[in-house]
């Protein structure tokens, strides 16, 4: 019984732990779009031809996160 | 003591949140159990969109008029919008699989939006759904690569501008990076349609409790603005990724 309820208590400590992966992945793409930002005011007419490399970065940055949220996601229900 | 403790039991059971409640998949017409040919919300919905996306391409191919009208407008911004992204992401010769990537987008787009309709169904939430559009993406580009290039498509692993005693680690971390593509792909997609849709009804929930109901309103409104533009942008990120594996497959010693 106490082996099931640490279980319970260690899934949902995980799948909260795997919410840290999330808020790093923001800050990668936060990171990504304000370098964007950064070089686009400085070269306003390069960038009109840099947001698909802009997305694509975005894409990436954001794809280890989600990774995590899909961990999180197991824990939760498939578990 | 009790009482108290009793009624704010109640109290928050009253406070129902199932978020993940609207993903469930039901047979439209009857019945239980789900085989293959069951109509359901998820088959329903994806009919749809692909209704709609024929009737729009029709409707806007029909008149070809050389000025073009309100519908051929908007297919014509929609063919050039992804034509430019093939052409400047994978290239000229990418052409050849244009077809195909319009009509991801297209899907994807009509799939994403629908799902914004109020009562309707998340389609592209499922990770089945976009996991069948990721492994068809997959198959094609990996096909694609061994037919262009036959063997040296093996070149994509063996980084030629890495010293040579990095080559072997960096082949296996290329190798895994290649096969984990089916699964970002679309757990990007059905991740964050997902996410925003559960959001949303979490914040539906909250309206039932008086005093924080204006606030929650306000959210679900401002949560519905987000998720059309991420709709969009999703469907944006699945086909320019799309197009970036398929540059890999054609050039793959770039």
């Amino acid at each position: 019984m106490e082996l099931i309820a640490a279980a319970a208590l260690g899934k949902f400590i995980g799948a909260g732990l795997g919410g840290i992966g999330s808020g790093m992945a923001a800050i990668g793409v936060g990171n990504v779009a304000g370098n964007f930002l950064a070089g686009a005011l400085r070269n306003p007419s390069a960038a009109a031809g840099q947001t698909a490399t802009l997305f694509i970065g975005i894409a990436f940055a954001e794809a280890l996160g989600i990774f995590s949220f899909l961990v999180a996601l197991l824990l939760m229900f498939a578990v | 003591m009790t009482v108290a403790t009793d009624q704010a039991a109640e109290a928050s059971s009253k406070l129902s949140l199932h978020p993940m409640e609207q993903f469930t998949v039901r047979p439209l017409f009857g019945g239980t159990e789900i085989h293959w040919y069951t109509i359901t919300n998820v088959t329903l919905w994806m009919a749809v969109a692909v209704v709609c996306t024929f009737l729009l391409l029709v409707y806007a191919t029909r008149a070809r008029a050389l000025v073009p009208g309100r519908g051929q407008s908007i297919g014509e911004v929609v063919y050039g919008f992804v034509r430019n992204m093939v052409v400047d992401v994978a290239g000229e010769e990418a052409l050849a699989f244009f077809p195909y990537i319009l009509t991801l987008f297209m899907f994807v787009v009509f799939a994403n939006s629908l799902s914004l309709i109020p009562m309707s169904f998340a389609t592209t939430s499922h990770f089945a759904v976009t996991g069948v559009l990721a492994i068809a993406v997959f198959l094609t580009v990996t096909i694609v690569g061994f037919v262009k290039n036959g063997t040296s498509f093996l070149g994509l692993f063996w980084v030629t501008s890495a010293p040579l005693p990095l080559r072997p680690v960096l082949a296996i971390i290329e190798l895994i990076s290649y096969f984990v593509r089916p699964v970002s792909h679309s757990v990007r997609l059905a991740g964050n349609m997902m996410a925003g849709h559960a959001v949303m009804e979490v914040f539906a929930g909250f309206a039932i409790v008086l005093w924080i109901s204006p606030l929650s309103i306000a959210a679900i409104t401002a949560m519905y603005g987000l998720e059309i533009m991420v709709a969009v942008v999703q469907a944006y990120v699945f086909t320019i990724l799309t197009c970036v594996y398929l540059k890999d497959a054609l050039h793959p010693h770039h």
